[in-house]
Formats: C-alpha cells, structure tokens, sequence
C-alpha cells in the first residue's frame, strides 16, 4: 500500500507533472526528496497497479473522435465473464466491464466503449460486438455522449 | 464545458506526439529530452507543444494516471434520468460535488452519466446521498463487478 509520501507524490502529481526539463526533480524539490526517490516511487507504484500509465490524455473530441458509445449488453450471468473477455479483446474497444443490472430500468449487465469518427463507424463497431456475443445477447442498446459536462479526473485532498 | 471545435490544426509532430506519450513516459533525469530524442524534436519543443496542447485541451492531462481502487478507493459509474428543462440546473448541481470526476450527456432516457472517485467507498454512498438530496432525482449507481479490459489509447492520426 502506498505510505505518506507515496500520497504526497500522488497529491502534486494529480493535477499534472510540471512541465520543466527535469520534472522529477521538480517534484522531489517540492516534497524534499531526492529525484530519484521519486523515480523510484513512481516505479514501484506503476509495477504494483496503482499507477496505471505516465502520460498523456488525450480528449476524444480534439482528436476527431466524436462518437463515443457506450454500448450495452444483456447477457447470460453464466456466460458474462467469457464474452465480457472476448468483447475487450477487440481492438476498437477502449473499456469493458460487468456491472449490476438495475431492473425494470436498466437490464444491461456487459458494457464496452467505442470510439469513432463517425456514427457510422461507431455502429459498425457495436455490429462487431453484436457478432461475438451472437445468440447470447438478449438486449442491446448504445448511448452516445453528446457533451461532456465535466472532466477533471482523480482529486484526492491535500492532507 | 462545450467540446473543443472540430478543426484544432494539428500538425505531424503533435500528432506524433501526442501517439507516443500515452503511455511510458520514461523516469529518466531528462523524460522530456529522451522522448525528443526519439521523435526527432528538441526537448524545448516538447515542452512548448504539450504546454500548447493542454492549453488548447487537445490534451486533458499529462501526468501518472492513478487507479484509486488500489490506493482504497473507489470509483463508481451512476446515472441520473433528468427532465430535459432541469438539465442545466441539475448538470451544475451533480458538477459542484468535488467526487464527480467525469460527467457526460448521453443520448437516452438515462442522459447524464457521472463518474464518482472518492477515497473510501463510505464516500460513494455519501457523494450519491448528496446528489439525491441536491437534485430530487433517483442515482442509479452501476459499480464494476468485473473489469476485462481497460487501455485507452486514441490514434491521432
């Protein structure tokens, strides 16, 4: 489990890395450590998972892709977990997990995200879903986002 | 907050950029020169393009990306079915709470779709008691029960 500092770490880094020649430094100037204690740090948590990537993140939008569905499935629990690994192996699928249905509502338990540059694409995509899960799907839907309301990410508080 | 126009001009070498720094950034002395290095850009030029690029919000962040499930946390998917002529008033309301991470509009029924990140997952059922109590309206909460894949990585052409 990350310690103190390891939060520290994850508080300044948050919002982003300083964008200086030697952003390291900069950080370990800030928590009074030495750089390569931070490199260290952000190692071991990018090996343990709790870092899951240092980069970029791009907005969908600025980068063309203006069709982003959540596609949504109803699947046989005994067979979910099968299709739901299946359903994530394909290339244009960027998430995909099992969530609870909310009945009568919502009685979608697989969900995958697509992205694409035109809605056609986007729902040649969800096809290719379609066909993996062939029979086993009984109800399908897909949402598209048409406005991102809010996008800040990960906020812990200082403390 | 309205997405970016359509045409941001991106040229080869931001798109190049913006490809290779998804992921990996080194934990080098000089990360930004080493990425220069192997793109053919200087590291100043590096640095002035991401600049441009969060500027612009081409780019949301640049940084560690954490998962918040291993640090005891816990993020959590919800949805809300808001009346077409509350959706501003109740859009402002659910974006004030500082555990709404991300929020999108979607086309259906159930149109706003929030993501909760809090620290412990006591502050999901509270962050979810918050919103009922603000807006009236029933959150559906949809936790993950299982994750098959996760990578989000965009081609930038």
């Amino acid at each position: 489990m990350p310690d103190e500092i390891d939060r520290r770490l994850i508080v300044a880094t948050q919002a982003g890395l300083p964008l200086v020649p030697r952003p390291w430094q900069a950080l370990a100037d800030r928590l009074g450590i030495p750089a390569a204690e931070v490199q260290a740090r952000l190692a071991a948590m990018l090996a343990s998972g709790v870092v899951r990537r240092i980069g970029a993140v791009p907005n969908h939008y600025a980068l063309g892709y203006r069709f982003n569905g959540m596609t949504v499935w109803d699947v046989d629990d005994a067979r979910v977990d099968a299709l739901g690994m299946a359903v994530g192996a394909l290339p244009f699928v960027s998430h995909c997990y099992r969530r609870p249905r909310r009945l009568p509502e919502w009685p979608y338990n697989l969900f995958a995200m697509v992205h694409a540059r035109s809605r056609e694409a986007a729902l040649e995509q969800v096809e290719r879903i379609a066909a993996v899960l062939g029979s086993d799907c009984r109800g399908r839907d897909v949402l598209f986002s048409s406005r991102i309301l809010k996008k800040t990410g990960l906020r812990l508080t200082d403390g | 907050m309205r997405p970016p126009p359509d045409d941001l001009a991106l040229d080869a070498a931001d798109r190049a950029l913006i490809n290779a720094l998804q992921g990996g950034f080194p934990l080098c002395d000089e990360p930004f020169r080493a990425v220069g290095e192997s793109l053919g850009l200087s590291e100043g030029e590096i640095i002035e393009r991401l600049r441009a690029l969060l500027e612009r919000r081409v780019l949301t962040r640049f940084g560690p990306l954490y998962q918040i499930e291993k640090l005891g946390g816990a993020f959590v998917l919800a949805a809300l079915k808001v009346p077409e002529d509350r959706f501003e008033e109740v859009a402002a309301l659910v974006n004030a709470l500082p555990e709404v991470a991300h929020n999108y509009r979607r086309e259906h029924a159930f149109n706003m779709w929030f993501v909760l990140a809090t620290e412990t997952s006591a502050g999901i059922a509270a962050a979810i008691e918050k919103i009922e109590a603000a807006t009236g309206l029933t959150v559906f909460a949809f936790p993950k029960e299982r994750e098959y894949f996760v990578e989000l990585k965009l081609d930038a052409g």
